[in-house]
């Protein structure tokens, strides 16, 4: 009887000790600061940061290569939720890289469409449905507003629109006040 | 040419899915696809060849016949003690493997097919070099079963299948053929 729980015991500590010893051993290192910042960013993957998309943004911020204020679709609101997760002080949205806008989406005027699937190949997240030489069409509820595919339509038969809130859309405000500091 | 009849003889005529009936969660759970059948497929033939061989050094060296009845509780331990490990160390050498394997890995340890090769070895009084055997034919029994399945399964999705015999229940009645299929091999090879 002894026997069989020392025997278990021992089992039960070497297993531990190799899982224990192993789980540092081999530790992966990811980089969870990067996953954070990509988690504020509003992956509209639009590359008016600067970057091919959220992703080398967020991994550029965390490598001090990037400043924050280049995000026009996340806002005020992105930056600042950057700001305070890493740490530094708010800045306004850098202008070079566009003007924040209301949330839109990008709307084909099927009568115009040449079905050139020029816009097919710009959108970043698979958002337009079409063929060559057949009638192309936005996925909505896929659609980031990234704006991407206004400039490659040889027919500018792309506009944006935004977003009306209703039922569906609505969403609680962040609170806006702020807490004044103690004097 | 023992070891060569050993794995031709687990993976066709003692089929562990097919023939002897064990492993049957992940073989209806994760068969709908081909790859994820095959990367199960693998993960478990990993596992199982080091399982086997752990078993066996455990059963010989440190239970002996006076603790015997600690088998079942003690092979437990050890495998999932190398799932655990086996994932982590797949994951820092490999992360393509890592992906390809992903969540297969520690689903093994509830495949009781991984434990009942163990099992089986120490019954049929295999030596270290015959479990690895054992446990590497068992696991790949499983994957050609695995894989055969899927491929069928995958076929099925596109078949006139009438509605009451429709999702899990053709499933369940293709298993049945297959592993009616398997038995024809019986008796071919006989293991001692």
């Amino acid at each position: 009887m002894l026997e069989a729980i020392l025997v278990m015991v021992g089992i039960g500590i070497v297993v531990g000790a190799v899982l224990g010893y192993s789980a540092i051993r081999f530790k992966v290192e990811g980089d969870p600061l990067v996953d954070k910042i990509d988690a504020i960013l509003p992956q509209t993957q639009c590359g008016q940061c600067g970057f091919p998309g959220c992703k080398p943004y967020a991994t550029a911020i965390a490598k001090g290569e990037a400043d924050i204020n280049q995000c026009p679709p996340g806002g005020e609101d992105g930056v600042r939720k950057l700001a305070e997760l890493l740490g530094v002080e708010f800045k306004p949205l850098n202008a070079e890289h566009g003007e924040p806008k209301p949330k839109s989406v990008a709307v084909i005027d099927e009568n115009l469409c040449i079905g050139c699937t020029l816009c097919l190949q710009a959108c970043p997240v698979d958002a337009i449905l079409g063929a060559a030489k057949q009638m192309h069409t936005i996925i909505a509820s896929e659609c980031t507003g990234c704006e991407l595919c206004l400039s490659p339509c040889p027919v500018d038969c792309i506009h944006m629109a935004p977003i009306e809130e209703d039922l569906t859309s609505w969403k609680w405000k962040y609170p806006v006040t702020r807490l004044r500091p103690a004097a | 040419m023992e070891y060569i009849l050993i794995l031709l003889g687990t993976v066709f005529v003692n089929n562990i899915v097919l023939a002897k009936i064990l492993g049957l969660c992940p073989f209806m759970g994760v068969s709908k696809k081909l790859e994820t059948a095959i990367s199960m497929g693998l993960a478990t033939t990993f596992v199982l060849t080091l399982g086997s061989g752990a078993s066996y050094l455990i059963s010989e060296y440190l239970l002996g016949p006076e603790l015997f009845y600690l088998r079942t509780l003690s092979f437990i331990v050890v495998i999932a003690g190398i799932v655990q490990f086996t994932e982590m160390v797949v994951q820092k050498t490999s992360p393509v493997l890592y992906q390809v394997l992903g969540i297969y890995l520690p689903l093994i340890t509830t495949n009781c097919a991984v434990l009942g090769i163990p099992l089986l070895n120490v019954q049929a009084r295999h030596n270290f070099v015959e479990s690895l055997f054992f446990g590497m034919g068992g696991a790949m029994g499983f994957t050609l079963a695995m894989v055969l399945f899927a491929g069928i399964r995958e076929k099925l999705e596109g078949a006139d299948i009438p509605k009451p015999f429709q999702g899990v229940s053709i499933a369940m009645v293709t298993a049945g053929l297959m592993s009616l299929a398997f038995m024809g091999f019986a008796g071919l090879i006989n293991l001692k």
